[in-house]
């Protein structure tokens, strides 16, 4: 897993609630079997027309924006587990999403893949939404070890929350395996004294 | 300290808790399908390691096989290659497979409970949102992301945060008609789609001890619907008399010592929930979804509400339906009976009784798609497939799909399916598909009428 630090990027603005893993990925799409390329197909039937042709009100297709951050609206991620969701949003080039809330199995995932969720409170949302939409050039800054998400414009000055461990993946690239591996004897030592 | 059947469940399991951390937990069962498995076992062989228990892992093919002619090669060469590709690394790494063509293959949530894998007080996981179906059995039972997948190859253990805990209590006696589908309904409609964020849910109370297995798996099957991680309900007699005798379940001395402590998870009195809801089941009625997700629910004589919320506007568009109005007499072109949700034999008997001697409308295209082969040769065996093919009804074989559209099962964009599934999302069943989830009853009755009908009042034999 790549490491995350900081970061300093433009911003999409996505202000549609309850967007679902259906919605990230259609099924459809599941059938590769590797985890690459899904990007393309990332909000397939909100960016594309049945016959392929883009569907320009869409906030991906407008050219104003850009970014590593996506800002959607809330309960973000609900829906089906497929880690899918995820690998499509980075594949895409997304670094961080923010929302007022994630769904729990797509945070997870997310963050098993160096994706960082933010959550702010849905007034916050509210007014970064606005912003972005009128100002598509405004940076916002995300600095992970101190847990900051910055945007002076709006004087958007959040400290948000993250489970220390997973934080510590994530500056370290490190993941899960690793972590449990390193902790095979604890885990035999376990299975012969429950069974 | 008294403690909640979770409490109890996770406990047992947790095999050391990282200081300022998450808990390692150990995993009794994993069940793999091959959508989500391929990756997992790419990373295990990029590291060059093996899985940990492979006796503790079982697979199947659901999601994204044909439901018609399984006995040839898949046509479609994706589906083939990712079905294949399961085949080759349960051979390669000696995981037990109940494929295409196996007896025992079918939706890996139908299947597990029916074979007896499915065990109370175990924990269990899957690369599948719906796993929280086994919490009917008193099993804490979840869906993972494909990370998670390789962690418990790995290791057989996941690293997690315990969640908190919801109780929902339904006492009463349930009105006619309703269905354990037309609780969970009304469940997610009150709370919504975000309520259980965070938490696993109990279902307490005499309308979930009174129901039957399948009733309860239709249920705790629909708690990732309310945002939950999983749903369980206490195991009791109902529970072990259908564990009991099946093909994976303990036996002789074993069986004993296993329902001695089956005995004991019950939540103690006066434990505490983070979070705890009451209903009552005279409040409910048969339910019906209108918009885009599963707690756009209203019951199914009342008429869609009125907001001017940009969301609840675009679900309305989607659908292409207006506030305000009923879906009483709505055409529809489309009925589903399948999924993990309602692809039990008990759907399907309660479906056959109420078409026997009927004809589904001329409008309408029904599948039926059992939940595994074992459902399916009940059917047959139980002269349900007679009662549903001379209804005009097309029955097929086991799978997820027009659930999510995966396989060539899928709704036609625009059309309505009166589906017995668990997601109405935009595109779930194809894309412009458009979905209203209810009952195995509100679902055959629309086949035979060619429109949504209230069977709130409906004296049915």
């Amino acid at each position: 897993m790549e490491k995350f630090t900081k970061l300093i990027s433009q911003a999409v603005p996505l202000s549609i609630e309850n967007v679902d893993t259906d919605q990230i990925i259609p099924a459809r799409f599941l059938k590769a079997t590797s985890k690459i390329g899904f990007g393309e197909n990332l909000f397939r039937d909100w960016r594309y027309n049945a016959d392929g042709s883009k569907k320009e009100s869409f906030v991906l297709n407008d050219n104003k924006y850009s970014g590593k951050v996506l800002v959607a609206g809330e309960n973000f991620g609900c829906g089906s587990s497929r880690e899918h969701a995820a690998w499509a949003l980075e594949d895409y080039g997304f670094k961080v999403i923010i929302s007022s809330y994630f769904a729990d199995i797509f945070k997870g995932n997310a963050l098993n893949n160096g994706l960082l969720p933010i959550q702010i409170t849905k007034e916050k949302l509210t007014k970064l939404l606005e912003f972005l939409k009128d100002n598509p050039k405004a940076e916002l800054q995300v600095d992970l070890e101190n847990q900051m998400l910055l945007l002076e414009a709006i004087q958007l000055n959040e400290s948000f929350d993250i489970d220390p461990y997973k934080k510590m993946c994530l500056i370290n690239g490190h993941d899960d395996i690793d972590f449990l591996i390193s902790k095979k004897e604890t885990i035999e030592a376990f299975e012969t004294q429950k069974h | 300290m008294k403690k909640t059947l979770f409490d109890k469940v996770w406990d047992a399991h947790v095999v050391e808790t990282v200081p300022n951390g998450p808990q390692i937990l150990y995993i009794d069962k994993h069940l793999i399908h091959e959508v989500t498995s391929p990756q997992a076992f790419a990373e295990l062989e990029q590291r060059g390691i093996t899985l940990a228990r492979p006796d503790k892992t079982v697979a199947t093919a659901d999601h994204n096989v044909p439901t018609l002619n399984q006995h040839l090669t898949i046509k479609d060469a994706l589906s083939r290659k990712q079905v294949e590709m399961l085949t080759e690394n349960c051979k390669n790494h000696n995981v037990t497979l109940y494929g295409l063509g196996h007896k025992y293959q079918g939706i890996v949530h139908v299947m597990a409970p029916e074979l007896g894998i499915t065990q109370p007080g175990m924990t269990m996981v899957c690369g599948d949102s719906h796993t929280s179906t086994h919490g009917a059995f008193g099993t804490i039972a979840f869906g993972i992301g494909t990370s998670q997948v390789a962690q418990v190859f790995a290791s057989q253990c996941l690293l997690l945060n315990k969640p908190k805990k919801m109780r929902v209590t339904v006492n009463g006696k349930l009105n006619k008609n309703v269905l354990p589908k037309d609780v969970i309904l009304y469940i997610i409609a009150q709370l919504g789609t975000n309520s259980g964020t965070g938490h696993f849910v109990e279902y307490a109370g005499d309308v979930f001890e009174n129901m039957s297995m399948e009733g309860r798996m239709t249920v705790c099957n629909m708690s990732i619907e309310m945002g939950a991680r999983g749903g369980m309900i206490a195991p009791d007699e109902t529970t072990f008399e259908y564990v009991k005798g099946k093909e994976f379940s303990p036996g002789g001395t074993d069986w004993d010592r296993k329902l001695a402590y089956w005995k004991t998870l019950a939540t103690d009195e006066g434990a505490r929930f983070d979070t705890e809801y009451h209903f009552n089941a005279t409040d409910i009625l048969p339910m019906i979804t209108y918009g885009t997700n599963p707690g756009m629910g209203i019951k199914i004589n009342e008429n869609i509400p009125t907001s001017d919320d940009a969301s609840f506007e675009k679900a309305l568009k989607y659908m292409g339906l207006e506030k305000g109005q009923s879906l009483i007499n709505q055409p529809i072109n489309y009925v589903f009976i399948g999924s993990c949700t309602n692809s039990r034999i008990e759907d399907f008997r309660l479906a056959a009784s109420h078409i026997k001697g009927k004809q589904k409308a001329t409008n309408v295209t029904a599948l039926i798609v059992p939940g595994s082969q074992q459902v399916a040769k009940q059917i047959k065996e139980e002269g349900l497939q007679d009662i549903f093919e001379s209804a005009g009804f097309e029955i097929r074989q086991s799978g997820c799909s027009a659930c999510l559209g995966m396989n060539e099962d899928k709704i036609p964009a625009g059309e309505y399916c009166v589906s017995t599934s668990n997601r109405n999302f935009e595109g779930r069943q194809g894309p412009g598909a458009r979905t209203l989830l209810a009952s195995p009853l509100v679902a055959v009755l629309t086949a035979v009428e060619g429109k949504i009908v209230d069977v709130t009042e409906l004296e049915l034999a």
